[in-house]
């Protein structure tokens, strides 16, 4: 048997391997630094490292070569294992970027007075000696940083992969240290370890069934690869059912990633139980990654196959929409709320994926769902992000406060920070002048130009159910009467608030002038197999 | 049902490039726009001099859109359409919507209404406001409305112009919950938020539909390329634009936020919820004529839509004891008859926009002067508890009358001209619908004279502590100039000038004749409105006046109480089944409230034991739940291909 070294096209690789490269290093520092050093050498490490990660994605995607007709951008690389196209390095950049914030948030130490927000020892047992020990030494994990540089490795790896088992091992790459992320929060820690188990248990179910599908499709196709599945879809018309369970086993294993109903029952216990710096980053880049990825396989692979997975979409996207809109109307937790608002959006996106996807189906010029939905996550990214990293700020004697009635009347005490979360949630609603306006615009023409106006209409009725909820909430930070103990605005570093602050004009940039953006996502162009 | 305008010619919007005067169209918006920014983000520095500068800001949009006006006066006929182009808002392939504005004559009218009636408005809040701690921003949330209305009526596209409509929508949302204090006032702050949201829907589905059918959303391309549409999609893009203007303008079904709306400061209800923004709907009908007026079944829809609300708001008015309450009932059922005009189609639309203007007036002055006498009677707006104020506010009570006889129809009064041709209009092209307009007159009639003896006539029923006094003169000035207007509106038709001008936007209506002549119609308006007045005199004025509303009353009149069961019909057709929706979910999974307190309160106690035992229970329930999900899709995939 002949071995063939395999060509590796570092040039375009390399924002991908430095991550993972600088994951490696974080692992070295934590072996070899003395305690005291660690944080600030991490912080630094993890932030340098998704700069230059976030520089070189700019260069490899202004170098990518044209190919076909131009509608198309990118390579094969690693013996085609792995694609570098437009789409690719668009996701790749949105990954980094809200990365990069989500590492602001993780280093913020002033909100917890001196700490910070993960467990000072996680293997000490909660309402221990132990651990009143580490907390009073001050004791932090700085592990959280090369454990999240591990998981936007296998973030980036995820849209990027271009056969069955790249795509399953990126799927664990990025999942394993999330699930130790969740466990890790300081307060509440048992809330936070419950949520911890059950994201792994389940997510380790639904890894099963993805990995039987993979078998399942593989035995269809005979091959692995994205390209010659999508070959074997368009050719061979026998076996059809052992393509279809396969593909419903591979759709499992993402709708449970991007939380699409009825996958959904991880997202409130693991978003409320998590580090809210975690659910943060996770809740903007975790979806992004999933969709890349979802993106890829139904497009490319099951491409030509798409009368017989739409139906199928058009059925979760509306059960995603409205189960998520409906469920956070009765939530009374600000973190809850706002990961059943994230399920909503799920569906919001699904409802884009639905659209047209080739240009040849398109009137000239018209959007193609993969444009809308790529700027579908820009614009929720950004409001998710600020909206949880606000959540930190929110605080009481008890650490980060998330009932309702806490909030009321926030407007009144802290209005610049009311005022920036009610940006968020206005956002989050669709209302014009903000990112999410136009985001939903566009994933909303896209799916009524396919033809799919009843998921348009639920999706519009779901956006009204969800108005109610956001402006419950605004009503409440500024019009209601504080009740009992309220939570009040601690002050955090500018690590946090320049986050914030980012998020809110990325906000309103998007809303006003999406301009450049909206160019940006149709220079990403399509798909390459 | 009635006669179709077959041979209508349908103008395309066609703008042509802005200059002179007209290159200054942007700073209509962005003044009030700059006093909202100012005053929000300027906080208290701004406190001292912050109504002055709202003022300034309305007063000099009105100075902008009256310079325009007059220049766009001296112009051609063809050449009353001008554009400008801002910037690209979102263009991406054939998504293709800019920051455009159009400025023809019917914006021109309405730049005049809103800047107008708004300037004066500001000033009579400086006076209305003048004790209240948080003045400074009432006038930022204003000058935020003033600029999104403006935003409404002249943007040159459907996505520009729902900017705007949201943008009134939010700017209502925070005046009407301005007095945050009052939980009343917070409720109806969300009610007129979600309701107004349904509305809404109708409208982005119809901008969908817009875009999707003619590839564009601006009145230039639709208009030029509605003809080619098929009838069906024209009428359901009509049907949802409908939907639109019936949350936007309280119309029937959506008219439940107007009357709880008016727990906003008066000003508020005078500007928004009387004069512009609830007319926002009449403004979408008529700016749409191209779509309505090639799609029949929207356009009867309209029609039947208007007649029940111009009876429903009239009944309304007849019960309400609180004042701001009845004249709300009044606008809704004057915004029926501006809608059926709309609907009618043809001349309709220029006399739907000449009572929108005439009500503009005659609405506003009767809004302010309400908030006058509460003023005087320290904020009670119970009716019942008024009564021969007009010895102690004469210039309230003189500026009211002249809008009462506006409304009324009183013979020269500008609401004489406006509301006579459109009963004409109805009568020509439906009988039955020319009645009800008619009885509807009558009511008006009725329900007006009831508030105006109540209020102004009759004997005191004041309470001991309440002095009524004269308003200061920031307040009576804009009485006064209102009601001159509201007297001398009806100028506007004289030799069918505002049919003439709105030629532009909605073409050359023929006038059909009415069976009777026209004549015969105006006399039969005023004996009609004339017998309601008598009835009011006999029923109200002649008797004594309970200071509690009495009880044994007929079933017509409990009903009209309540609102006609609005709110009762909406709790049963949309809250019931909604919460019962929600209850089922919830089966499905952990509440919110459990969650917290669960697992906070055992983390806090360390039970750990209590918790796994839940955990554990719940990975199950939630693995089982992932399994029927796989289930779900794999048999939605077989389903759909193996059958």
């Amino acid at each position: 048997m002949d071995f063939v070294k395999p060509t590796i096209e570092y040039a375009e690789l390399w924002p991908l391997l430095l991550v993972f490269g600088v994951a490696a290093a974080g692992v070295l520092v934590e072996a070899f630094l003395p305690r005291e050093r660690r944080r600030v050498v991490q912080v630094v490490l993890a932030l340098g490292g998704l700069a230059a990660a976030l520089v070189g994605t700019v260069v490899v995607g202004t170098g990518l070569t044209s190919l076909g007709d131009g509608a198309a951008r990118g390579l094969l690389g690693v013996e085609g294992t792995l694609v570098i196209d437009g789409p690719t390095v668009y996701l790749w950049g949105l990954v980094l970027v809200f990365s990069i914030a989500g590492v602001a948030l993780f280093a913020e130490r002033r909100l917890e007075g001196g700490v910070s927000a993960f467990a000072g020892q996680a293997a000490a047992l909660p309402g221990t000696e132990a651990e009143r020990q580490a907390s009073t030494q001050g004791l932090d994990h700085t592990e959280v940083y090369p454990l999240m540089m591990f998981a936007v490795g296998g973030m980036m790896l995820f849209p990027a992969s271009n056969d069955l088992l790249t795509m399953f091992v990126a799927l664990e790459v990025l999942s394993l240290p999330l699930y130790l992320l969740c466990g890790l929060a300081r307060r509440r820690r048992l809330l936070s370890q419950e949520a911890a188990l059950k994201y792994f248990l389940l997510g380790a179910f639904s890894s099963g069934f993805f990995l039987y599908g993979v078998a399942l499709v593989y035995g269809f196709a005979g091959s692995m690869q994205f390209g010659a599945i999508n070959e074997a879809v368009r050719n061979d018309a026998d076996n059809e059912a052992l393509l279809l369970i396969g593909m419903g086993m591979l759709a499992v294993g993402l709708f449970f990633k991007v939380g699409a109903v009825p996958f959904q029952s991880w997202v409130p216990d693991v978003y409320q139980g998590a580090p809210t710096a975690v659910t943060a980053w996770m809740s903007a880049a975790t979806k992004v990654a999933a969709f890349g990825a979802l993106l890829r396989l139904f497009y490319v692979a099951f491409g030509s196959d798409r009368w017989s997975w739409q139906p199928m979409l058009w059925v979760v996207a509306i059960l995603t929409m409205l189960i998520g809109a409906v469920l956070a109307v009765v939530q009374t937790d600000v973190k809850r709320m706002l990961a059943y608002s994230s399920i909503a959006h799920t569906g919001f996106v699904l409802t884009g994926v639905l659209g047209l996807q080739a240009s040849s189906d398109l009137a000239v010029g018209q959007v193609t769902s993969l444009e809308a939905v790529l700027f579908y996550l820009t614009t929720y990214g950004f409001a998710s992000v600020g909206a949880f990293a606000i959540v930190t700020m929110v605080r009481d004697s008890g650490g980060e406060s998330t009932s309702f009635p806490r909030w009321a009347g926030l407007g009144r005490r802290s209005p610049l920070v009311a005022a920036a979360f009610a940006f968020f949630l206005l956002s989050m609603a669709g209302i014009p002048l903000t990112a999410g306006f136009v985001g939903k615009w566009a994933v909303f023409t896209v799916a009524m130009s396919a033809g799919a106006w009843p998921v348009v209409l639920v999706a519009i009725a779901s956006s009204i159910i969800a108005v109610y909820f956001y402006i419950r909430h605004i009503r409440l930070m500024f019009f209601s009467e504080p009740d009992g103990e309220v939570a009040s605005v601690t002050t955090p570093s500018l690590l946090t608030s320049v986050t914030v602050g980012v998020c809110v004009l990325a906000t309103l940039f998007l809303g006003v002038l999406p301009g450049p953006v909206l160019d940006l996502v149709t220079q990403a162009g399509q798909f390459i197999r | 049902m009635y006669a179709l305008t077959e041979s209508v010619h349908i103008p395309v919007v066609d703008p042509a490039q802005a200059d002179g005067i007209f290159s200054l169209m942007w700073l209509v918006i962005g003044l009030p726009l700059l006093g909202a920014v100012i005053l929000l983000l300027g906080g208290r520095r701004t406190d001292r001099w912050g109504h002055l500068l709202g003022t300034a800001t309305a007063l000099g949009s009105f100075v902008v859109s009256l310079l325009m006006f007059i220049t766009l006066l001296g112009r051609g006929e063809e050449e009353r359409q001008i554009g400008q182009h801002l910037y690209d808002w979102i263009q991406v392939g054939g998504l293709d919507v800019g920051m455009d504005l159009l400025y023809d004559p019917l914006s021109a009218l309405f730049l005049l209404l809103i800047t107008g009636v708004g300037t004066l408005i500001h000033v009579y809040s400086i006076g209305y406001m003048e004790h209240d701690p948080r003045r400074r921003r009432f006038f930022a949330y204003l000058n935020l409305f003033v600029a999104a209305m403006l935003m409404l009526v002249l943007s040159e596209n459907y996505v520009g112009l729902f900017l705007g409509w949201e943008g009134v929508g939010l700017a209502s949302y925070l005046l009407i919950g301005f007095w945050q204090h009052k939980p009343s006032a917070a409720a109806a702050a969300k009610k007129a938020f979600v309701m107004n949201r349904v509305g809404d829907m109708g409208l982005s589905l119809a901008i969908f539909l817009m875009f999707l059918t003619f590839g564009t959303t601006s009145f230039s391309g639709i208009s030029a390329a509605s003809s080619g549409a098929t009838e069906s999609t024209l009428n359901a893009v009509g049907l949802l634009l409908l939907l639109g203007a019936c949350g936007k303008s309280a119309q029937v079904p959506l008219q439940a936020w107007l009357l709880d709306a008016m727990e906003g400061p008066t000003p508020v209800s005078a500007l928004i919820h009387a004069a512009t923004m609830v007319t926002a709907g009449v403004y979408l009908v008529v700016r749409s004529n191209f779509i309505f007026e090639l799609a029949p079944v929207a356009q009867t829809t309209v029609v039947v839509v208007a007649v029940v609300t111009l009876l429903w708001g009239a009944v309304l008015g007849c019960a309400k004891d609180d004042i701001k309450k009845a004249l709300a009932g009044s606008t809704m059922s004057q915004i029926g008859y501006m809608m059926l005009g709309a609907g009618l189609g043809g001349v309709g639309y220029a006399f739907a926009i000449f009572h929108l203007l005439t009500h503009g007036f005659f609405k506003a002055n009767m809004f302010l002067g309400a908030g006058s006498v509460m003023h005087g009677m320290n904020d009670d707006v119970d009716m019942r508890r008024y009564g021969a104020v007009r010895h102690a506010m004469p210039v309230t009570f003189l500026t009211f009358a002249m809008g009462y006889l506006a409304i009324i129809g009183f013979p020269g009064f500008s609401g004489f001209w406006s509301k006579d041709k459109l009963i004409e209009t109805a009568l020509a092209e439906n009988v039955f619908v020319g009645l009800a307009a008619l009885v509807g007159a009558g009511v008006t009639g009725f329900y007006m004279t009831r508030l105006m003896l109540m209020t102004f006539f009759t004997e005191k029923r004041w309470k001991a502590d309440v002095h009524p006094h004269e308003s200061p003169s920031t307040m009576t000035i804009p009485l006064v100039v209102l009601a001159a207007l509201s007297v001398l509106g009806g100028v506007l038709l004289l030799g069918d000038w505002i049919v003439e001008w709105l030629v532009p936007v909605v073409g050359e209506g023929e006038h059909h004749e009415p069976p009777i002549p026209a004549l015969a119609v105006t006399v039969l308006a005023t004996l009609t409105a004339a017998i309601g007045v008598a009835t009011a005199w006999f029923l109200v004025g002649k008797r004594e006046i309970a200071l509690t509303p009495p009880q044994d009353v007929s079933f017509a009149t409990r009903a009209a109480r309540a609102d006609l069961y609005g709110d009762a019909i909406n709790e049963a057709v949309v809250v019931n089944p909604g919460r019962r929706l929600v209850r089922g979910l919830l089966t499905f999974d952990r509440s919110g409230a459990d969650g917290v307190f669960t697992g906070g309160a055992s983390a806090v106690s360390g039970i750990g034991g209590q918790l796994r035992k839940i955990q554990n229970g719940f990975v199950r329930s939630y693995a089982l739940s992932v399994l029927a999900g796989v289930l779900l899709v794999v048999l939605a995939l077989l389903a759909v291909n193996l059958s």
